[in-house]
């Protein structure tokens, strides 16, 4: 017989090797983790601004003609809009439907403009957009002018540092997050229904494996899978499309670190389908129950903040939602996760609901 | 040779709800023979299988499998038995080679893909998937999996339906093979020329209860000695032994 005891590691290895070979050769699961969020990032990094927009109104008074606001005509992500009367902007601007009112000022004095931007608090995430793109507009222009000359534009948002908010600084972070949860979702629901129907189980319990092993092994498979397909997608939206990594290797850590939470949590929605689905053609629909709202409504293509209010009520309780908040604030706010706790907290909610629903549902045979 | 059962069945019951699968059967299995279990459809030949298995729960009964309990040494049972199933299929993607070192992995053991391969002639077929298999090479797979662990006993579940003659011919030689090296073999058919040419012991089964048990050789001349006579005169050969005659005796792959 055997002489050495029976390791339950090695042959959770066993399973996570195999299982990370299937992965590697199922068409599917490259296509949706790694082919649709590349064609998306492709597709909408030169789209350009077509997801976030911050509409900003101009001031009748405003001077159209100096730098700063042929600079702002040319950043993508805003909006300007000269169509309403005063009176309009100054309502909407109060309800958030515009989300800045700018007035640029020639100054017969130094500095020769003066932009006076009005925020408001009922768009503020837009207003900070804003904010980073114009303290942006003022660096480069103050910089490009002439050492000796003083500057052109006053400086006035000296707190705020000058990081231009590309398009893909908002949509990285949501393909991400849908890689992480089609990934999960149907990537698990369709290999544990399959080996379940299959007897390839049924065929592993006649050997002295655990049933543990067999659900770690086939977690491990795919959270090595999904953590390199998130890494390749960050590292080709970094080097590709510029996409902003503010404090370099420890944020695409951190991005990692959620990344492997999300799907954590995204994989429980998998156990639990794979449990309730009867055959392979009931697993496409559970699991697009589960994706598709998730994909539309929690900020993958368009911010949150777009959405009627009743409706980002239904966005703020989707898991994705606050996972695409964390990984945005991460990647470009440069936040660590002790500064994400309440996307945390949401998350760690979602993990203990879904697993104890994926526990009573979960069928081995 | 003295015959030392390996395994014990003692009065075992199987209910699923109302119904009743196996009623109350006993029989032993010898260390080294190649029993067989026969019946009709439905008889609970599968299901007695299973329970030895330790793949299925028993509502009542003693089960010993090489001085193991299968209530209370699960563990030590699987360490020891070879399982084949009826229509068990394999993980997905891999290739013959990659399975069995999964099954390695699964008994916490290193052996050689092709060392296995080998014991069943499917080296050329390392590399291809299971799924590309014919008939006769996917039921030789099933059976090198099953002998990873040397196991002192295998358990064959129809391991010849579907097979054409040549295959089912090439399938026994393997059996016997294993057989002859030590390892006792406990298998399931339908086809009775099959059970009479290749097992030692065999238990009939119907309706949930064993109704016989014995070798194939005293069944036959216990049923000749009531009296009983084929319809047809029996020739020297049948229509098989021309089939083999005219195709030739070495198996086709496809």
């Amino acid at each position: 017989m055997n002489p050495k005891p029976y390791s339950n590691t090695k042959a959770t290895l066993a399973i996570a090797k195999a299982s990370f070979r299937s992965i590697l050769r199922s068409p599917s699961a490259v296509v949706f983790t790694l082919a649709f969020p590349l064609i998306f990032i492709i597709v909408f990094a030169n789209i350009g601004g077509g997801g976030v927009t911050v509409d900003v109104g101009v001031a009748k008074s405003c001077d159209t003609l100096s730098p700063v606001y042929q600079a702002l005509k040319n950043v993508k992500v805003v909006h300007l809009i000269k169509d309403q009367s005063t009176e309009e902007m100054n309502t909407n601007l109060s309800k958030g439907s515009i989300d800045a009112i700018i007035n640029i000022q020639k100054n017969n004095t130094r500095p020769p403009f003066t932009v006076n931007v009005e925020y408001t608090k009922a768009s503020a995430e837009k207003g900070n957009i804003l904010r980073s793109v114009l303290s942006n507009i003022y660096y480069n222009i103050n910089n490009n002018a002439q050492i000796n000359t003083p500057p052109v534009a006053e400086i006035r948002e000296t707190t705020i540092q000058g990081r231009e908010y590309k398009y893909i600084d908002f949509i990285l972070p949501g393909q991400l997050g849908f890689s992480l949860l089609s990934s999960g979702v149907f990537g698990t629901a369709f290999v544990f229904l399959s080996l379940r129907l299959t007897l390839v189980i049924k065929r592993f319990f006649a050997t002295p494996v655990k049933r543990y092993s067999i659900v770690l092994g086939e977690a491990l498979a795919r959270m090595t899978f999904s953590l390199l397909g998130s890494l390749f997608i960050i590292l080709v939206g970094h080097y590709m499309f510029g996409f902003t990594l503010v404090h370099g290797v420890t944020t695409v850590l951190n991005m990692l670190v959620l990344s492997a939470i999300g799907l954590i949590i995204f994989m429980g929605f998998g156990f639990t389908i794979s449990g309730i689905a009867k055959n392979e053609s009931t697993v496409p629909p559970l699991s697009n129950i589960i994706t598709l709202p998730q994909f539309l409504l929690s900020g993958t293509f368009f911010s949150v903040t777009a959405f009627p209010k009743w409706l980002q009520g239904i966005s703020n309780v989707l898991p994705l939602t606050h996972l695409n908040n964390a990984m945005r604030k991460v990647a470009f706010e440069g936040a660590g996760l002790g500064d994400v706790t309440h996307q945390l907290f949401i998350l760690l909610i979602w993990f203990v609901i879904i697993y104890a629903v994926a526990v009573k549902t979960f069928k081995w045979e | 040779m003295t015959k030392q059962p390996i395994i014990t069945v003692n009065d075992l019951v199987k209910n699923y709800g109302d119904f009743a699968a196996v009623k109350g059967i006993s029989f032993e299995v010898y260390e080294g023979e190649i029993f067989g279990l026969l019946g009709p459809n439905g008889a609970g030949k599968t299901t007695t299988l299973e329970i030895i298995e330790t793949l299925r729960e028993k509502t009542s009964g003693r089960i010993i499998v090489d001085g193991f309990d299968i209530e209370t040494d699960t563990d030590s049972i699987k360490k020891r038995i070879g399982v084949q199933l009826q229509a068990a299929g394999y993980y997905p993607n891999l290739n013959l080679s990659e399975l069995i070192t999964l099954f390695s992995g699964l008994y916490g053991i290193d052996k050689s893909p092709m060392e296995m391969l080998e014991k069943v002639a499917l080296t050329d077929k390392a590399k291809a998937k299971y799924k590309d298999l014919s008939g006769g090479q996917k039921q030789r797979f099933s059976i090198a999996t099953t002998l990873i662990n040397n196991p002192r006993i295998i358990f064959l579940d129809e391991p010849t339906t579907g097979l054409d003659p040549q295959a089912r011919r090439n399938l026994w030689d393997l059996i016997r093979e294993i057989r002859d090296q030590g390892t006792t073999v406990v298998i399931t058919t339908h086809y009775m020329d099959e059970a009479e040419v290749l097992c030692d012991r065999v238990a009939f089964v119907d309706g949930g209860y064993i109704i016989g048990i014995d070798t194939p050789d005293h069944f036959i001349d216990q049923l000749v000695a009531s009296g009983f006579e084929r319809k047809k005169q029996v020739k020297l050969a049948n229509l098989e032994d021309v089939f083999i005659n005219l195709t030739g005796k070495e198996w086709r792959e496809g």
